[in-house]
């Protein structure tokens, strides 16, 4: 059975969860390698194992984190050319897709970006599911030329456990000096305290216009904490500075699908939308009846979040003892 | 110096898109046309650093004829002179093969600094100005959200999932912007006056030396199968504050076994 690459993202030895989730978009299409860039593979290899590894390549080198993605793309393309492998996944976060891009190049192949599902088509070859303009048309794509390469939308496929051998194999490696030409002289880690990673959350809690201020946003920040969600804001939000733009929800910002996603004062206008109409579950509080979001939320609650947010969030604390 | 800014037309995100039946491509001809939110930034960072360093602002542009309105408004925005790659071969192109014109187009008109809006609002692959790096063989900077140049080197912040990263290079180089890098500027009407008399030189396929069939519907690398609009969410209940709303969202919650 031919290898499928899968691209770890791994934060401190740390595996993330949508490298599970490739493995188990992997796993449908051939026998699973992962492609692990940096320290901690050690650590992380028999996680990988529990979710379908069976190989886990090994390339040790500080260019990884040292300069802008290229390096990674060279990894990936002598890989590709050494086990000529069915797909290459990767995750479709703004790193996980540039890198995509250039490996693109590299192996003259198709690239799919944004991909919510992977299955094997009838031939066997990868075909992606990907959402279109934020999900309104759902559209399924193929590679017809080269390697398939696809970044995956973290938090769509639900990662499966599945035993594998997660073989250990260094590989040795060191960038170009064309890979080195942009270098990264400085990292600066935003301070977010316990919460998940908005991309990645189980639950998003956004505020939006509603808030009113930068004090009020505060408010989301709680009901968020209380649920174990991470925070999300309108542009409107962002916009207006009460919120750093990195945790923008939206056409323009990041796009998200969580088991639920609470919509706080935001009217869900179809830019809004964009970025979460994927959520499987969306609860919306408004104080506009009028407000678009009713027409699309599983459950709306018309009504002043300053007076609603805080008894919800008491509630949830309560209940959750 | 000279500074490329590519801008690309979309369709405007308030309207509602569809896709052709039969080959899957955007239906552009039906829908109005605006420069690609992000591109504006991209536009602005560049008349800014031609601003504070000299050089010359050239506007690159893939696309239809209609794409000629886009242009001509970062012409009145304040850029000096605009490239117009147009052909019916290049309907339809992938990532692929918009970055295999644009990096040609690129190589013909020569450049030190390449800047791009991050990802377009239409296909928002996010991809092509990587893909730009890569085919030039120049360092790539994107995601930026504050770009300095000093003397041949340029320096950039770095957007990361997780806060930002200070990254170096030297020019030539290919820059992409996020949102709020800069308030980008309204054309005056003296910029729509001028922008009338500035030159756009179109340039085709064959001008390209590029090969229609690597580019275009007919040597895209991806192909949609099929595709189907997604059954609209339906509204769920809807219930009015009366003092007991947070309770009630609460109950709804836990009887989801969200808590």
């Amino acid at each position: 059975m031919a290898e499928v690459l899968v691209l770890a993202e791994h934060a401190d030895g740390e595996v993330k969860k949508v490298t599970l989730e490739l493995l188990t978009a992997a796993k449908r299409l051939g026998s699973p390698s992962v492609v692990w860039t940096g320290p901690g593979a050690d650590a992380g290899a028999a996680r990988l194992g529990e979710y379908g590894a069976e190989k886990v390549y090994v390339a040790d080198s500080p260019d990884f984190s040292g300069y802008v993605v290229a390096p990674a793309a060279e990894l990936l393309a002598s890989l590709v050319a050494d086990k000529a492998p069915a797909a290459v996944l990767v995750a479709g976060t703004t790193e996980g897709k540039e890198i995509a891009g250039r490996l693109a190049i590299k192996t003259g192949s198709g690239v799919l970006t944004d991909a919510v599902n992977v299955v094997a088509g009838d031939d066997g070859a990868p075909v992606a599911e990907q959402p279109n303009f934020g999900g309104a048309i759902t559209v399924h794509s193929v590679v017809r030329q080269g390697t398939p390469i696809i970044a995956v939308r973290p938090n769509a496929i639900s990662p499966e456990a599945a035993a594998g051998a997660a073989a250990v194999e260094a590989v040795s490696f060191a960038a170009s000096d064309a890979a080195k030409a942009a270098a990264v002289t400085e990292r600066v880690v935003a301070e977010k305290g316990e919460r998940p990673d908005l991309t990645e959350a189980q639950i998003v809690v956004s505020g939006g216009r509603g808030t009113g201020s930068e004090e009020g946003f505060k408010i989301i920040e709680k009901l968020a904490d209380a649920l174990g969600a991470a925070v999300g804001a309108s542009r409107a939000v962002t916009d207006a500075g009460w919120y750093p733009h990195q945790f923008q929800v939206g056409q323009t910002g990041k796009t998200v699908s969580p088991q639920l996603y609470m919509a706080v004062g935001i009217s869900g206008a179809i830019q809004h939308r964009a970025g979460m109409q994927t959520s499987k579950t969306i609860v919306a509080i408004n104080k506009d009846p009028e407000a678009p979001i009713f027409e699309f939320a599983d459950y709306g609650l018309v009504g002043d979040l300053f007076n609603v947010v805080p008894q919800l969030t008491d509630e949830v604390e309560k209940r959750k003892g | 110096m000279n500074i490329v800014v590519c801008v690309k037309q979309v369709p405007d995100t308030a309207m509602e898109r569809t896709l052709t039946p039969g080959d899957g491509t955007l239906d552009r001809a039906s829908l109005d046309g605006l420069i690609n939110e992000l591109d504006e930034y991209a536009i602005e960072e560049g008349l800014k650093i031609a601003e504070a360093h000299g050089g010359e602002v050239t506007i690159l542009s893939m696309g239809p004829g209609k794409a000629a309105e886009s242009i001509r408004k970062a012409l009145s925005m304040g850029a000096d002179k605009a490239v117009h790659v147009m052909d019916d071969g290049l309907a339809g192109s992938d990532a692929l093969a918009t970055s295999a014109a644009l990096a040609a187009a690129l190589r013909q008109v020569g450049f030190d600094l390449v800047i791009l809006g991050s990802e377009s609002t239409d296909a928002r692959t996010g991809v092509v100005p990587a893909m730009l790096a890569e085919r030039l063989g120049v360092p790539q900077l994107t995601l930026a959200s504050k770009v300095d140049i000093a003397g041949s080197d340029v320096t950039i912040r770095r957007v990361t999932d997780d806060g930002y990263a200070v990254v170096s290079a030297s020019l030539p180089a290919v820059v992409s912007v996020v949102e709020k890098i800069n308030e980008p500027r309204y054309p005056t009407f003296k910029g729509i006056m001028a922008a009338k008399k500035k030159p756009v030189q179109v340039l085709t396929l064959a001008e390209l030396s590029l090969d229609a069939s690597a580019v275009g519907l007919a040597g895209a690398a991806t192909w949609v199968s099929d595709f189907a609009a997604r059954p609209p969410r339906q509204a769920g209940v809807v219930v009015k504050d009366e003092g007991d709303g947070g309770a009630k969202a609460a109950g709804f919650l836990a009887e989801r076994k969200f808590i």
